[in-house]
C-alpha cells in the first residue's frame, strides 16, 4: 500500500513539474514582431470571379478584425452567390492588418502563403470561419498550420514560407495602398474604384451593383 | 483493492492532462504540444465551452472527484464499502458519457481530433471499465465461502 502511494505522489510530482515547467516557458515567438520587409512585388491582391465582370469591388480587410469576419462569414457567401458566381462582380481582397491587432499581419502572410499555393480564398476562409483564434490571443501558429492542412497545403513548404516572411512587403504595400486611398479601418471597401460608404451587406453592394451596371450599359 | 488502485491512478493522470488542457484554456500556457493533431482548433473552438465553462475544468473537477472518490474507497474502513463501488461506477459513467459526447464532436462535427482529448477519453474508458468490473464482482466477493 505504501509502495502505491508513493507511485502517486511520484506521478503528482513528475507531472505537476512539467505543467509548471510548461508554463514558464515562453509560448512560441509572438508572430507580431517585426517583419523585414522584402521589397514589395506590384501584387494587386487575389480576386475571385470574372476578369470581364464590370464592376470591381475592393475589399482592404484584416483576418483579426471581428467586423471583417462577420462580414465575411454572413454577407459574402451572399455576394458570392449573387454577385461574383454571376459574373456582376470582381471582387479583390487586400490586406490592412491593423496594429492594434496582434496577430493580424501574421494570418495575412499565412493567407498569403497560402495564395501561393493556389489556396489564398481557402485559407480565407478558414481564417474567418474559425475565428475564435482571434479572441484568444494566443499565439496561433498551431492553428493555422492545422487550417493549412485542412485545406490540403503542402505543409512544408506553407511552412517555409511563413517562417521566412516571404510576403512580408507585398502585406506593408497593400497597407500603404489603403493609407493612401484614406483607409482607416476595416473592412473598407471600394466599388469601381470609389470609396464605397453603404452599409457592408450583400443588400447594399447588390443595389449599387445593379445601379452601376445598368449605367454602364 | 487492485481496480480501485488503478482507478485512482488513471484519475491522477487524466487530472494531470485535463489540469494542461485547462491551464492552455485559460492563457497560462501558450502553446499545445500536440504534435500531428488539431489541439488548438478543437481546443478554440465553440464546443471547448459548456454554458461558458471550459470542458477541460470540466475535466478537472470530474477527475478531481473520481480521484478523491478511489481514495476514499481505499482506506481501510470503506475497503468493502459496496457504496463506494457504486459512487464509482456512477461518477465513471456520468465521465464516460461525457467523453462520448465530445469524441463525437471532434470526429464529426469539427472533423478534427486533439491527442490531448483522445489520451484523456481513453483514460475515463478505462476508469469505467473497471468501476464496472468492480460492480459485477463485487456480489460474489460479499458472498460467505464454502
Amino acid at each position: 500500500m505504501n509502495r502505491f502511494y508513493m507511485l502517486l505522489v511520484a506521478v503528482a510530482l513528475i507531472g505537476g513539474g512539467v505543467l509548471w515547467y510548461g508554463s514558464r516557458q515562453e509560448a512560441a515567438p509572438a508572430a507580431s514582431a517585426p517583419v523585414p520587409l522584402a521589397a514589395a512585388d506590384g501584387f494587386q491582391g487575389f480576386t475571385l470571379g470574372s476578369d470581364s465582370a464590370k464592376v470591381e469591388v475592393t475589399e482592404y480587410s484584416d483576418f483579426e478584425c471581428p467586423f471583417c469576419a462577420s462580414f465575411a462569414t454572413v454577407q459574402m457567401p451572399v455576394i458570392r452567390q449573387q454577385l461574383i458566381a454571376t459574373g456582376k462582380v470582381r471582387w479583390r481582397y487586400r490586406d490592412f492588418p491593423l496594429p492594434s491587432h496582434q496577430y493580424s499581419r501574421y494570418a495575412a502572410l499565412a493567407a498569403q502563403c497560402a495564395g501561393e499555393q493556389g489556396k489564398f480564398w481557402e485559407m480565407h476562409d478558414q481564417l474567418f470561419s474559425n475565428h475564435q483564434w482571434a479572441q484568444t490571443g494566443k499565439n496561433p501558429a498551431a492553428l493555422f498550420r492545422d487550417f493549412a492542412r485542412t485545406i490540403g497545403l503542402d505543409v512544408d513548404k506553407y511552412d517555409a514560407c511563413v517562417s521566412s516572411q516571404r510576403y512580408a512587403g507585398r502585406i506593408q504595400a497593400s497597407v500603404q495602398e489603403g493609407e493612401a486611398l484614406g483607409v482607416r479601418g476595416t473592412p473598407s471597401f471600394f466599388v469601381g474604384g470609389r470609396p464605397f460608404q453603404g452599409r457592408a451587406t450583400s443588400d447594399d453592394f447588390k443595389a449599387l451593383v445593379d445601379s452601376l451596371t445598368k449605367q454602364r450599359k | 483493492m487492485i481496480r480501485r488502485q488503478a482507478i485512482v491512478l488513471l484519475a491522477l493522470v487524466g487530472l494531470l492532462v485535463a489540469t494542461y488542457l485547462w491551464l492552455y484554456k485559460i492563457g497560462v500556457l501558450g502553446e499545445l504540444k500536440c504534435g500531428t493533431g488539431s489541439c488548438e482548433y478543437v481546443q478554440t473552438s465553440p464546443y471547448a465551452e459548456v454554458l461558458g465553462v471550459p470542458v477541460a475544468f470540466i475535466g478537472v473537477i470530474g477527475y478531481v472527484v473520481l480521484f478523491l472518490a478511489g481514495l476514499v474507497g481505499l482506506q481501510p474502513t470503506f475497503q468493502e464499502d459496496r457504496r463506494v463501488t457504486r459512487l464509482l461506477a456512477v461518477l465513471a459513467t456520468v465521465g464516460f458519457g461525457f467523453t462520448l459526447y465530445l469524441t463525437a464532436i471532434e470526429l464529426f462535427v469539427l472533423h478534427a481530433i486533439c491527442r490531448w482529448c483522445v489520451g484523456s477519453a481513453v483514460i475515463m474508458t478505462a476508469i469505467w471499465v473497471l468501476a464496472l468490473a468492480g460492480v459485477m464482482r463485487a456480489p460474489s466477493a460479499a458472498a460467505p465461502p464454502r
